[in-house]
């Protein structure tokens, strides 16, 4: 994974954490802090990050704002929810892109397979 | 060339039914997964083409005796619109049927690829976003979830392992290990490549139930390759402890609503790879 998604992380966790729209310049100064990164990054990276954000559609530029000052979409659960619901399950026939070692079961057949691996 | 049509149109019939209908479930592939592999490969491809190439060769059949002949007749028709005495309208729609066939095929193909390489991209986007990259093993990311997950999202120049935190927390070191090999399995040998094939072919011929059979033995033989490559690093009882207990799925969340919509590896498909490791 390539630092510039690990810097789009970094400025969602942020986001997620603040709960509300902040600016470049805030994040700028959230980042400088040493609990965050501690990295000094030109306001035009964060710039960068924050559109590329909006154009996956993960955070929100309020309109009219002067600098202009983003939020987070959807809370981080709400995007956990949705991963999770695609790594267990519910993916269709043409979105099978993931490998997965072993899908989950029903209890019943939980207790058929510790039966197996009990016999062997 | 007549004869030559009906036998590869009845070597297409049988490749796309009772083959296909007999061998899911076959002990001699879940033994050796990749001759498993190999001969759903040859009927996949095989029965691709008998199926075009018995339409051809009964087009043909109509402009000459020969195939070099025909293909000239075939080419007169195209360029000068001339049809030799005796053809009907019957060689000519077995021709259009062939040329439809292979389009359709195609097509699916480059629509799933480009389906799949979208879904990809997403999911990498998200995963990026709620994981962190696990220092000490390159490759591989840890999602913080109490369910026990593990999957890897193969692509063209980067793969993804993922695991989660609750994985970690049930499975020793050499489950884990377990796992991971698994994992990188599925990656070193391009599984995804082969995976695809087989989804496009079931996209393409839904009415057909031996493709949606193929798709999903090739998926269980896929694991079962993946399954041996694994044993070369652990033993038998840690592969066979960590797919137990990651089947049983540890305290999910939303146990009940999973269980509605059951993930593709289904019982069966578990005993079968569990009851190879006894």
């Amino acid at each position: 994974m390539n630092s510039l998604g690990e810097l789009e992380r970094t400025v969602m966790d942020l986001l997620w954490a603040s709960g509300e729209s902040l600016s470049a310049y805030d994040l700028q100064a959230k980042l400088a802090a040493p609990e965050a990164s501690g990295r000094e990054l030109a306001a035009t990276t964060i710039l960068t990050v924050l559109s590329r954000l909006e154009n996956k559609n993960f955070v929100r530029r309020e309109r009219d704002s002067r600098p202009h000052r983003y939020r987070a979409a959807a809370g981080r659960e709400a995007h956990m929810a949705d991963l999770m619901h695609e790594v267990l399950g519910g993916a269709n026939d043409r979105a099978a892109v993931l490998e997965r070692f072993v899908g989950q079961v029903s209890n019943e057949e939980a207790e058929t397979l510790r039966r197996i691996l009990a016999g062997r | 060339m007549v004869a030559a049509a009906i036998t590869l149109g009845f070597v297409a019939i049988l490749l796309a039914w009772p083959v296909p209908a007999l061998l899911p479930g076959a002990q001699w592939a879940y033994r050796r997964p990749t001759l498993g592999l190999l001969v759903w490969q040859l009927v996949a491809l095989i029965g691709g083409f008998s199926m075009i190439g018995s339409l051809v060769l009964l087009g043909a059949a109509t402009f000459a005796t020969d195939l070099p002949d025909a293909a000239n007749g075939m080419w007169r028709f195209v360029t000068h619109n001339e049809l030799p005495d005796g053809s009907s309208v019957w060689s000519l729609l077995a021709l259009l049927g062939a040329l439809f066939l292979t389009a359709h095929l195609l097509l699916n193909l480059l629509v799933t690829v480009v389906y799949a390489e979208r879904e990809r991209a997403r999911h990498a986007q998200l995963i990026t976003l709620l994981s962190e990259p696990m220092t000490d093993r390159p490759g591989t990311r840890l999602i913080d979830t109490p369910a026990p997950v593990a999957y890897c999202l193969p692509g063209a120049l980067t793969s993804i392992t993922v695991l989660s935190a609750g994985l970690i927390q049930l499975l020793d070191e050499e489950e884990l290990q377990a796992v991971i090999e698994h994992e990188r399995a599925h990656v070193r040998l391009r599984h995804d490549i082969v995976l695809i094939f087989f989804t496009a072919w079931k996209v393409s011929l839904p009415w057909l139930p031996t493709a949606r059979n193929a798709s999903r033995e090739v998926a269980l033989l896929l694991e079962m390759h993946a399954d041996d490559n694994a044993l070369n690093h652990v033993g038998r009882g840690s592969l066979a402890r960590a797919i137990t207990i990651v089947a049983e799925g540890g305290a999910l969340p939303r146990r009940s609503e999973l269980s509605a919509a059951l993930p593709e590896s289904t019982p069966k498909e578990l005993r079968a790879r569990l009851l190879r490791l006894a």
